[in-house]
C-alpha cells in the first residue's frame, strides 16, 4: 500500500521558550529542530505497514525550504520519497495547508494514496484539523488520535483510549489516519539509512498561499510564577527536611503522619 | 431519518443583541463523563456564557450516551440545573435513534443544524479529543477556521474576536483576531476556574465541584500562565446563572456519511490507578539512568499512595511504556504533589504537569529548569535521594 504521512517542521525548544523581537514567533537561535513527537510515529507506522504489505511510504512537508532537513530524517527512519511544498515562511493555516496537501497527493502521481497518515496535533499549533480537514476534502472518513491500527485487507481498525474506556473504530479504505505518540516506538536511522536519505532526490511543489479568519497579532511568554524552588538541602542530608514537607503535604501513609512539628 | 425539530422554534435563539451582528448565541458542547457532565465541558460552557450578551442564549448540546437508544435519560433534569449553574439558558438534548455510540461527523453535523436554526455566533467546546475533533468536523464541513485552545476570547464587532490562545501547549499564548460568521472555539483544559479568577470563576468552581464531586486542580504554575488572563474575563452575569434553563429536544438530519466514523465498541479499561488522576506521582527521567532504577520510584510511589510518570527520553529508550509519560504528546497530570527525579523540566514536559499542586524536585543540578517551576527541590542524586527517603518514611512507620 501507497502511504502518505505528513510532517511539520518545528523548532526543538528545551528549558525555556522565547519570543522573538518582534514578538511573531518562537526563538530558534539556541535550538534545533524536530518534528513532533506523534508524526515521528506516524512515519514508523507507515513504513511498519510497507514492511508488512508492501508498498510506498511517502513524507511530505509543507514549510521553508530548510524543512527538507526533517524529510530527511524521516526517510533515514525508512520512508522511500520526500515532498517539499515550499513556502516562504508565512504561517498557513490549516485549511490552508490541508488544501495544499490534497492537491499536492493528486499530482504526485497515478495512484492516489489509500492511506495518509498525520499527527494527531502538531506540536506547534496544536490544532487538531489538518488530518480532518483533509479527510473532508477528499471525501475520506478520519479516525483520530490512534494509538492502535491493525489494517486487514480494505479494512482500518483504529483504536484509542477516552476517558478511562477504549474507543474502537473500523473504516474502509482509503482513509485518514491521525496517531498520537505511544502508537509505536520509532526506530533509531541506520547507517544505510541516513546515507540513502541524504543522497535521496526530494520533490518539491510550490503550493499558492491562502488567507484565513484567524490571525496571528503575536506571541509572547506568559508570565510564569517567577518562583524559584526553597531548596530543602543536597543529597541524602536533604531527607529529614524532605520528609517534613511530604507530611506537611499530607502525602505521607498514615503510620507515618504526624501533626505540625515533625522530624 | 426521522422528523426534525430544527428550525426557529423560538425557544433557542435570544434574539440578536448589540455589537455581535446579527448572530444570535452561543452553542457549547457538553460532553458526558459517566453519570456526569465533564469538568472540562462545564468551564467551556462558562467561557461561552462570558462570550454571550445579556439578552443572548447559551444553549449547552448534551448527546445521547453511549450505549443510549435514543430515549431520554434519568439524569437529563440533574443536567439541567447543573448546566444552568455554569451558565446554561438553553438545553439542548440532542436524540436520534442513529446515536447510540460517539461519531464525530454526526455530532458535528447536529450541532452545524443546531446553529443554523439558533442563529448562533460562535460555538465552543473543551479542547478534549471529543471537542477539537467535534469541532474540527464542524470547521472542515463549514470551511471556517477553528481557534484551537483558547483562553479568553471577546467581540470585537460583527463577527470579530479578539483571542488569546495557547501554544506549544501552554508555553506560548498567542493574541489574535478571529473574522468569523460563527466563530469556532476549542477552550484549553486549564483555561478558566483558575483560583485567581474572579469570583464567578469560582462560583463555577462551587457548582462543578458540588454536583460532580470533582477535585479541581491548579496550583501556582497553572495560574502564573492562565490566572492572569482569565481574571478580568467576567465569566458569568450571575443574573442568569443558575437561572432555570429552557429545555429541548432536537433530532437532527444525519445522513450515511456522517455516521461512516462511530466508536463500534467501548469497554472499560482494567487498569489500575490512572496516572491522568493520581494524588501523587513519582517522576523518573533520564537521571534514573537505566531501566533498573525505576524499582525505587514504585516503592516511593507505593508508599505515598501514587503512580510513576517518566519523561519522553525514558520512553523512547524503551525503559517504560509510553502510557506512564507526562507531557505534551504524554499524558496531562493534575495531582497533589509531583516528584519529579532526574527530570530536566524542558518546557513539552512542563506541560503536561501544569495543574500539580506541589512540584518537588530531585537534581542533581541547581541549574535545571525543573527548579524555576519547582517549590521545593533536594540538589543531589536520585540514587542516594530515593533510597534514603524510602528508609525514612519506613523507619517512621515502624
Ligand atoms: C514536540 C515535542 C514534544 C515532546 N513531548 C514530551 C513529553 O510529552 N514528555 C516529555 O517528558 N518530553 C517531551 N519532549 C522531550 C523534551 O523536550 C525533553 O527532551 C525531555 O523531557 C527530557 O527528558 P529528561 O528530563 O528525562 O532528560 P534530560 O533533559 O536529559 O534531563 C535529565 C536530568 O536529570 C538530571 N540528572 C542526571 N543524573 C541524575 C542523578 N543521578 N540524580 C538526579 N538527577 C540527575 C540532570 O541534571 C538533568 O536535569 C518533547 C519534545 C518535543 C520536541
Ligand atoms: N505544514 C505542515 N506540513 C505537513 N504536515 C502538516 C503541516 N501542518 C500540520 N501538518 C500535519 O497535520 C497534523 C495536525 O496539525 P494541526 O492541525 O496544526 O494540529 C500534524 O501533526 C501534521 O501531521
Amino acid at each position: 500500500m501507497d502511504v502518505l504521512v505528513c510532517v511539520k517542521r518545528v523548532p526543538m525548544v528545551g528549558g525555556k521558550v522565547l519570543v522573538t523581537a518582534d514578538g511573531q514567533d518562537v526563538d530558534t537561535r539556541m535550538s534545533g529542530f524536530t518534528v513532533s513527537p506523534h508524526e515521528e510515529c506516524a512515519v514508523e507506522e507507515a513504513v511498519q505497514i510497507t514492511e508488512r504489505e508492501g508498498g510506498s511510504v511517502t513524507v511530505l512537508t509543507l514549510g521553508l525550504p530548510e524543512a527538507a532537513e526533517q524529510l530527511r530524517d524521516m526517510m533515514a527512519l525508512g520512508a522511500h520519497r520526500g515532498v517539499l511544498l515550499e513556502t516562504d515562511g508565512r504561517e498557513w493555516g490549516p485549511d490552508a495547508t490541508a488544501a495544499a496537501i490534497v492537491d499536492a497527493a493528486g499530482e504526485l502521481g497515478p495512484s492516489p494514496f489509500p492511506l495518509i497518515l498525520a499527527g494527531n496535533e502538531a506540536a506547534d499549533t496544536g490544532g487538531y484539523q489538518v488530518g480532518v480537514r483533509i479527510a473532508h476534502a477528499l471525501g475520506r472518513p478520519c479516525l483520530t488520535g490512534i494509538k492502535r491500527l491493525e489494517i486487514a485487507g480494505a479494512t482500518l481498525r483504529g483504536s484509542r483510549e477516552y476517558r478511562g474506556a477504549q474507543e474502537v473504530f473500523e473504516v474502509a479504505l482509503p482513509a485518514v489516519v491521525t496517531v498520537k505518540e505511544g502508537i509505536n516506538l520509532p526506530r533509531y536511522p541506520s547507517l544505510p539509512g541516513r546515507l540513502r536519505a541524504k543522497r535521496a532526490e526530494i520533490t518539491v511543489l510550490r503550493p499558492q498561499w491562502k488567507a484565513d479568519g484567524l490571525r496571528k497579532e503575536g506571541l509572547r511568554v506568559p508570565a510564569g510564577s517567577a518562583r524559584r524552588a526553597q531548596i530543602l538541602g543536597h543529597g541524602a542530608a536533604a531527607v529529614p527536611a524532605l520528609l517534613d514537607v511530604l507530611n506537611g503535604l499530607g502525602v505521607l501513609p498514615s503510620a507515618v503522619r504526624s501533626g505540625g512539628d515533625a522530624a | 431519518m426521522t422528523g426534525t425539530d430544527f428550525g426557529p422554534d423560538g425557544t433557542g435563539a435570544g434574539g440578536a443583541a448589540a455589537g455581535l451582528g446579527a448572530g444570535g448565541g452561543v452553542i457549547c458542547l457538553a460532553e458526558r463523563d459517566g453519570a456526569a457532565i465533564a469538568e472540562a465541558s462545564l468551564r467551556a460552557l462558562a467561557f461561552a456564557a462570558s462570550l454571550a450578551g445579556p439578552a443572548q442564549s447559551v444553549t449547552a448540546v448534551v448527546f445521547p450516551p453511549a450505549g443510549g437508544v435514543g430515549e431520554p435519560e434519568p439524569d437529563d433534569e440533574v443536567f439541567a440545573d447543573v448546566l444552568a449553574e455554569c451558565g446554561a439558558t438553553d438545553v439542548c438534548l440532542v436524540r436520534s435513534a442513529e446515536l447510540t455510540a460517539y461519531a464525530p461527523v454526526a455530532w458535528a453535523r447536529s450541532i452545524e443544524q443546531l446553529t443554523a436554526a439558533d442563529r448562533a455566533s460562535a460555538v465552543v467546546a473543551a479542547a478534549t479529543d471529543h471537542g477539537s475533533e467535534v469541532l474540527a468536523h464542524l470547521g472542515a464541513m463549514t470551511g471556517l477556521p477553528v481557534a484551537a485552545n483558547c483562553v479568553s476570547a471577546q467581540s470585537a464587532g460583527p463577527s470579530s474576536w479578539r483571542l488569546v490562545r495557547q501554544r506549544w501547549a501552554g508555553s506560548v499564548l498567542e493574541d489574535a483576531v478571529l473574522e468569523a460568521s460563527l466563530a469556532l472555539l476549542t477552550v484549553a483544559a486549564d483555561a478558566v476556574g483558575q483560583p485567581a479568577a474572579d469570583g464567578a470563576a469560582s462560583a463555577v468552581n462551587g457548582a462543578v465541584s458540588a454536583v460532580n464531586g470533582a477535585v479541581l486542580g491548579g496550583n501556582g504554575a497553572a495560574s502564573g500562565v492562565n490566572g492572569a488572563e482569565s481574571a478580568d474575563r467576567g465569566l458569568l452575569s450571575s443574573a442568569r446563572a443558575g437561572r432555570r434553563p429552557s429545555v429541548r429536544t432536537v433530532t437532527p438530519v444525519l445522513s450515511e456519511p456522517d455516521l461512516v466514523v462511530r466508536a463500534t465498541e467501548s469497554a472499560e479499561q482494567s487498569s489500575g490507578m490512572s496516572l491522568a488522576t493520581a494524588r501523587v506521582v513519582v517522576g523518573g527521567g533520564r537521571g534514573v539512568g537505566g531501566p533498573d532504577g525505576f524499582s525505587a520510584l514504585e516503592e516511593l510511589a507505593d508508599l505515598l499512595g501514587g503512580v510513576v510518570g517518566v519523561s519522553r527520553v525514558v520512553t523512547s529508550q524503551g525503559w517504560r511504556p509510553h502510557r506512564q509519560q507526562v507531557g505534551q504528546t504524554g499524558t496531562k497530570i493534575s495531582p497533589e504533589l509531583y516528584m519529579a527525579c532526574g527530570i530536566s523540566g524542558a518546557i513539552q514536559h512542563m506541560a503536561g504537569c501544569l495543574s500539580a499542586r506541589h512540584i518537588v524536585a530531585v537534581n542533581t543540578d541547581a541549574d535545571a529548569p525543573i527548579i524555576a517551576h519547582a517549590e521545593f527541590a533536594v540538589i543531589g542524586d536520585l540514587n542516594e535521594v530515593v533510597p534514603a527517603l524510602i528508609a525514612a518514611i519506613r523507619a517512621r512507620a515502624s
